[in-house]
């Protein structure tokens, strides 16, 4: 795919956020933006879907707290109940306050793991990828804006961005 | 701005009557003191059915009965006892609505220091909201130490280690002597009262003087004093809870006691700074408090609720597994004869919140906020009750017009004092150094 992009450089986040709401105002498509850190409001500055990742983790916590109860009680009420401290376990109900913190560590572990698994897939990241960034300099205090070019005027698209404060604007045919 | 049309008119409103139902309160109370075994039946009127802080109360009528009392031929011993523990009832009730209303204005005290020593920016716009909050620390404080003179000069019996009949008897209590009696309960109450009551004093004169400061000397006068406060407040809060709420049953103890009485207190401040925020928002004052505010609130209205239901399980669980006969028979009382409180109040404190405020956005909305603030308000009143209650009236509990009268008296006497504080200074600490990062605050 022959597609040209533009690479703009910025040193600061609040000129960052500025120029992402300038480019947009001017309709032109940010495909994407390297930063060395989370920059605050930068995904509704630049439009994007607030995250679902909220919701999977309600739905895998829910899931890490029924596995909890139907392990624990398969585990110590059907398959081989004792008399701990005189709490014989022959119902699930009267034992439940043994079973509390259980229940409560699966919800988390599940949640957080299933949760990081989910992220990194939809991020399409795994061990030992090669990195995406295409500027090392975004890794330290640099930030990068990555625009389509499209049908605009390459010309006009550079001078816009250098008005926007950019401090290096490059020209990238893929 | 000032604060005015609203607070003042219900202060007018409100101030009579509550007076005057302090007056009946008490008066029903020495009825109870005569020998017949009479049930308070007062008649409550909410007059005001706007909104709950226009609550209007008045008692009408109370009428003795002694139908327990005529009994008592049959079996005098076990009568006596219910009389002692009807006798009881009313001052529970009291003490009960008492401490909930005091345990709100102490918890948004040191909410407050944690905000000012914490040096926090999105707070400020809300300081003078609480400081109107804890305007009621001084009355309610003051309350308690009455209720608690008036405990420690038999007039009740809600203290058995109170009654030298009581001690002579039990050898367990004869051991707690040096520490759990009444001069020195009162003094110790006094030193917590006065404590509290000088910090409070000098943080809000401070933060009224930085209103007309030229440079932010007082802004650091009060981070210290905000610092000294919680260190002094963490001891005297741990001990104020054993001796005002755990030594109602001498034989009982628990380690974590201070902590959980303190999650109950914390989780209710903030719910109260929310609700006073929102009305007063929605009134049009507090111009710059934005969602981002309410939000905020609301994630340490859902964090505390959290936190009080692990402190709750953390003290219930360790108790119910080691079974230990002088310990367990705290929640034996409780889960027999208060099945219903105990259970609700876990439901109340922590399913509603949780599944309430857990989304982002909800935590937004105002409606949402409300609904979940009296869901934790009414729960963490349960919670003192079943904390008390148990010890002082055994199983002949009810929440009947003893309980809610004294309630709505408290709730009248707390919104009274409260509103009147807001009016009292500009509801923006205009000079603060963070008040312009709180103003722009946004999540």
């Amino acid at each position: 795919m022959a597609s040209k992009v533009i690479h703009a450089i910025y040193t600061d986040d609040d000129l960052l956020l500025q120029a992402v709401k300038q480019v947009r105002d001017a309709r032109y498509n940010i495909a994407e933006i390297y930063t060395p850190f989370p920059v605050h409001g930068l995904d509704k500055a630049m439009g994007l879907e607030s995250t679902r990742l909220a919701i999977a983790s309600f739905i895998y916590g829910l899931i890490g707290f029924a596995v909890a109860i139907i392990m624990m009680n398969y585990m110590m009420i059907e398959d081989w109940p004792q008399d701990i401290g005189g709490k014989p376990s022959f119902s699930f109900i009267q034992n439940s306050p043994a079973f509390v913190p259980i229940i409560f560590e699966l919800t988390v572990f599940f949640a957080a793991h299933l949760m990081v698994i989910t992220f990194y897939m939809r991020s399409k990241l795994w061990p030992f990828k090669t990195a995406e960034n295409p500027d090392v300099r975004t890794t330290d205090d640099h930030f990068l804006m990555e625009i389509d070019v499209s049908n605009h005027n390459v010309e006009e698209l550079s001078k816009f961005l250098y008005n926007t404060g950019a401090l290096e604007i490059k020209l990238i045919e893929n | 701005m000032i604060v005015g049309a609203i607070g003042l008119v219900y202060a007018f409103m409100a101030a009579p009557d509550t007076i005057e139902d302090v007056k009946e309160m008490l008066a029903d109370d020495s009825h109870q003191d005569s020998e017949e075994d009479a049930v308070l039946e007062n008649d409550i009127h909410l007059a005001n059915p706007e909104h709950v802080e226009g609550d209007h109360l008045i008692a009408e009528e109370n009428e003795g009965a002694g139908a327990h009392a005529e009994d008592a031929a049959h079996d005098n011993e076990h009568y006596e006892h219910l009389l002692h523990q009807l006798q009881n009832k009313p001052w529970a009730a009291v003490y009960v609505a008492a401490f909930f209303f005091f345990m709100i204005a102490l918890g948004t005290l040191a909410f407050y220091a944690i905000q000012q020593a914490a040096q926090a920016g999105w707070s400020p716009v809300l300081f003078r909201v609480m400081d109107g909050i804890t305007a009621y620390l001084l009355p309610g404080s003051i309350i308690m130490f009455i209720l608690l003179a008036l405990s420690g000069m038999h007039l009740n019996h809600l203290f058995i280690w109170m009654d030298p009949e009581v001690v002579a008897h039990d050898e367990l209590i004869q051991n707690k002597t040096a520490y759990l009696n009444v001069p020195f309960l009162l003094i110790r109450a006094a030193i917590y009262i006065a404590g509290w009551n000088i910090f409070r004093y000098l943080m809000r004169r401070n933060s009224l003087r930085l209103d007309e400061a030229t440079d932010d000397r007082l802004h650091k006068t009060n981070f210290k004093l905000a610092a000294g406060f919680l260190v002094f407040f963490l001891i005297s809060e741990s001990m104020m809870s054993w001796d005002w709420i755990m030594s109602i049953d001498p034989h009982w103890f628990s380690t974590l006691f201070g902590w959980y009485v303190f999650s109950s207190m914390i989780v209710s401040a903030v719910t109260m700074i929310a609700l006073v925020t929102i009305y007063l928002k929605s009134r049009g004052y507090l111009e710059y408090v934005n969602d981002s505010h309410i939000h905020d609130l609301a994630k340490f209205m859902f964090g505390f609720s959290i936190f009080w239901t692990y402190l709750w399980f953390s003290q219930f669980m360790l108790i119910w597994y080691s079974n230990i006969p002088e310990e367990v028979t705290y929640f034996i009382t409780r889960i027999e004869d208060y099945t219903l409180p105990f259970f609700g109040m876990v439901v109340m404190n922590f399913v509603f919140p949780v599944l309430l405020l857990m989304n982002s956005d909800y935590k937004r909305l105002n409606l949402f906020v409300i609904m979940a603030g009296i869901i934790i308000l009414c729960g963490h009143y349960l919670d003192i009750f079943v904390m008390i209650m148990p010890s002082a009236v055994g199983e002949s509990w009810f929440i009947g017009i003893p309980e809610i009268s004294a309630l709505l008296m408290f709730t009248g006497l707390f919104v009274f004092i409260v509103f009147s504080g807001l009016t009292k200074a500009p509801l923006l600490p205009k000079r603060n150094p963070f008040i312009k990062e709180s103003k722009h605050f946004h999540y």
